[in-house]
């Protein structure tokens, strides 16, 4: 970003000048898009993240389910599994429909036989209806993608609804940090000097503290408090951001452009936001983005350990908890939500990658 | 040298004293005292309880009884473990989290670093995206969905391990350390490994490299001897974090294995408001803490010339 001098971001056209075969200079930002653009993995981590995002935000819409609704008969049914209608009429023409899954439809005939039950069952399985009494079972064309919790709810409604969380308070959480660590370091850059040191002592001393170990104090001591989740974790995380753009900024700081602002006597203020800040963009989206996966990495800590989000809404840690309890015997609760999780951070972290190739050539390692 | 010992030993009186104030009214600022959530004890026992732990007094003063008795290293009694006094407690947990924390430690090093130079040496060919691929995978399986994995394949499939718990299950082949270190290791081998990579290949680019090339140093003599002392210094200066990421990965991973560890006793104390071994283990942690950032500092400076001065 050293490179980057302030005529590459705002173009000065004369307009007097009118050759039409002049050569087109790029701006930084085409420049980071061309290089982007060759770079099939991060374009590809591009791709899926907002897969995933818009999944996340316009699914739940569709799937036809809520993420809170139970339904006892189908408990832990596997993804795709056999559903069945189940119709109980009462007097005066009212009737009480429920569904059944092929692998809890021997329990509704525990009163039975063990070989009629399988008979039963076996009838059911093969298409045909079942009638006994007032209740009547059939076949329904109702499938369940992932299958269903223990409480018999929808496990896609809940992985992307706790999508939704999970990456609202990655994008929160981020958002926070970026505000706070980009105008600690940019004014601890700037102003220098003692206030400077004092600064960034003050982000030294933070740095030691045990971080994960204070959002956990703070969750449990203050409610699991959403907003507080967000506030805490963005809080964490900002440190490391303060760090990169002060050294940003005091490399930029004695260049000539901003020596010549300074000359034009612009206040100190408009130098900072105006010319400082923008030329640092680069840094504090690359950092942005590998942020992101750290903050989502964090949330699902707390709520793997039982300090985020609490039921009935559920995040992705909360699922892959929830996950990890019945996996001897429905591995679907644990292999879903874990995808999408790992899914997300695969592609964040190429993202991350490939926008430090292409925005910061110079850093680049290889 | 020993002046930044000094200095960063001096560091750690302020961010102990800032860590402890700040969990000490915290913990005093919510409602709910430990007593309260129990079966309803009447007044009297309560107000024995609190007189017993000095909960009656004003809080300045438990503030500063708090801060001298830690002074004489005396982390109080335990309200949960009745018999037990918080120094026991971490006495009793810690040494099984620093068993598996120093074997999780040597796998993320050995497989990272080794890893990590088998990439950079091969740079742009198969023996670099192959480990590369593999750390990427590391990195977006945390150790929480890693843990229950590697628990449902050893552990229920394979029979290698046990699933959890940590006394009397010798009878399986590996032993109950194994794969909470193994899950909590291989998290970091992906991160040590791309560090690695990094700082090798910053040095490998270097005149110093070039120079023995010509002079024809055989290649595995240029990498090992050369550059990989220099092409460490990224993972030295990874290793405090490492470290505290250790920790807050011990919660997780102690939770999975259901190993009583000092994490599990730390998210425990905090579920029953069991105050001082809250602070006990906090202000454990924060040592830690700054010792090993401190002492990967100091290793950093012995390696790395530029930074002594």
């Amino acid at each position: 970003m050293n490179s980057a001098t302030p005529g590459a971001t705002t173009s000065i056209e004369p307009a007097s000048v009118r050759i039409d075969h002049l050569e087109q200079g790029t701006s930084l930002w085409k420049d980071a898009w061309y290089r982007l653009k060759k770079n099939h993995v991060a374009l590809f981590g591009l791709c899926a993240f907002c897969s995933v995002a818009i999944l996340c935000l316009i699914g739940p819409y569709f799937t036809g389910r809520t993420y809170e609704q139970t339904e006892i008969g189908l408990k832990a049914s596997s993804p795709m599994e056999s559903i069945f209608l189940k119709t109980e009429a009462f007097k005066g023409g009212e009737s009480k429909r429920s569904f059944v899954a092929l692998s809890n439809l021997e329990d509704e005939f525990l009163d039975k036989t063990k070989s009629d039950r399988k008979d039963i069952v076996e009838k059911l399985a093969r298409g045909g209806a079942y009638r006994e009494g007032k209740i009547t079972y059939e076949p329904s064309a109702r499938r369940y993608l992932f299958g269903t919790d223990p409480l018999g709810r929808d496990l896609l409604t809940r992985v992307l609804i706790g999508g939704r969380i999970s990456l609202a308070v990655g994008f929160a959480a981020t958002l926070v940090s970026i505000c706070i660590g980009a105008l600690w370091g940019a004014t601890a850059g700037f102003v220098g000097g003692k206030i400077d040191s004092a600064m960034m002592r003050f982000a030294d001393v933070l740095y030691a503290l045990p971080f994960t170990v204070i959002v956990i104090l703070l969750m449990v001591m203050f409610g699991r408090n959403f907003i507080l989740l967000f506030v805490a974790i963005g809080a964490v995380e900002w440190l490391t951001m303060a760090r990169i753009v002060r050294g940003q900024i005091i490399s930029l700081k004695n260049q000539e452009f901003i020596e010549a602002a300074i000359s034009l006597g612009l206040p100190g203020h408009r130098i900072l936001f105006g010319h400082l800040i923008p030329n640092v963009l680069g840094p504090i989206i690359i950092y942005a983005t590998l942020t992101f996966p750290q903050v989502m990495l964090l949330e699902a800590v707390l709520s793997f350990l039982g300090l985020g989000v609490q039921p009935p809404l559920s995040s992705w840690g909360v699922l892959i908890d929830e996950g990890s309890r019945t996996m001897e015997t429905s591995i679907w609760l644990l292999v879903c939500p874990a995808f999408f999780f790992s899914l997300t951070l695969f592609s964040l972290n190429f993202l991350g990658d490939g926008l430090r190739d292409a925005l910061d050539p110079k850093s680049s390692k290889d | 040298m020993i002046k930044i010992i000094v200095g960063r030993l001096l560091q750690l009186i302020p961010v102990l004293w800032i860590i402890l104030t700040l969990t000490f009214f915290m913990s005093k600022e919510v409602p709910g005292g430990p007593f309260s959530a129990e079966r309803q004890a009447t007044p009297e026992v309560i107000a024995r309880l609190n007189a017993y732990y000095g909960l009656d007094k004003p809080l300045w003063e438990q503030y500063l009884g708090y801060l001298g008795k830690l002074a004489r290293f005396d982390l109080g009694p335990s309200y949960t473990y009745q018999s037990e006094s918080v120094n026991e407690v971490i006495a009793r947990s810690f040494p099984i989290s620093l068993q598996i924390g120093t074997l999780a430690f040597c796998i993320a090093a050995v497989f990272g670093i080794t890893a990590g130079v088998i990439a950079a040496a091969n740079k742009n060919r198969l023996w670099d995206y192959l480990p590369m691929s593999f750390s990427m995978l590391g990195i977006c399986l945390p150790t929480f969905v890693l843990g229950p994995i590697l628990a449902l394949l050893f552990g229920l499939v394979l029979r290698l391990a046990p699933v959890s718990g940590w006394h009397g299950l010798n009878y399986v082949p590996f032993h109950p350390m194994i794969m909470p270190a193994v899950t909590l290791g291989l998290f970091y081998a992906a991160y040590i490994a791309r560090l690695t990579r990094g700082g090798m290949l910053d040095i490998l680019s270097q005149d110093f490299i070039r120079t023995a090339r010509a002079k024809g140093v055989p290649d595995h003599q240029i990498i090992l001897k050369h550059a990989l002392r220099g092409g460490l210094l990224p993972v030295v200066a990874f290793l405090g974090p490492a470290f505290a990421g250790l920790l807050s990965g011990s919660f997780v991973v102690e939770k999975v294995f259901n190993v009583p560890g000092i994490g599990q006793e730390f998210i425990k104390s905090v579920f029953n408001r069991d105050y001082p071994l809250v602070l006990g283990t906090v202000a454990f942690f924060g040592i830690l803490i700054v010792v090993f950032n401190l002492a990967s500092d100091i290793l950093q400076a012995l390696m790395d010339p530029k930074s002594r001065k």
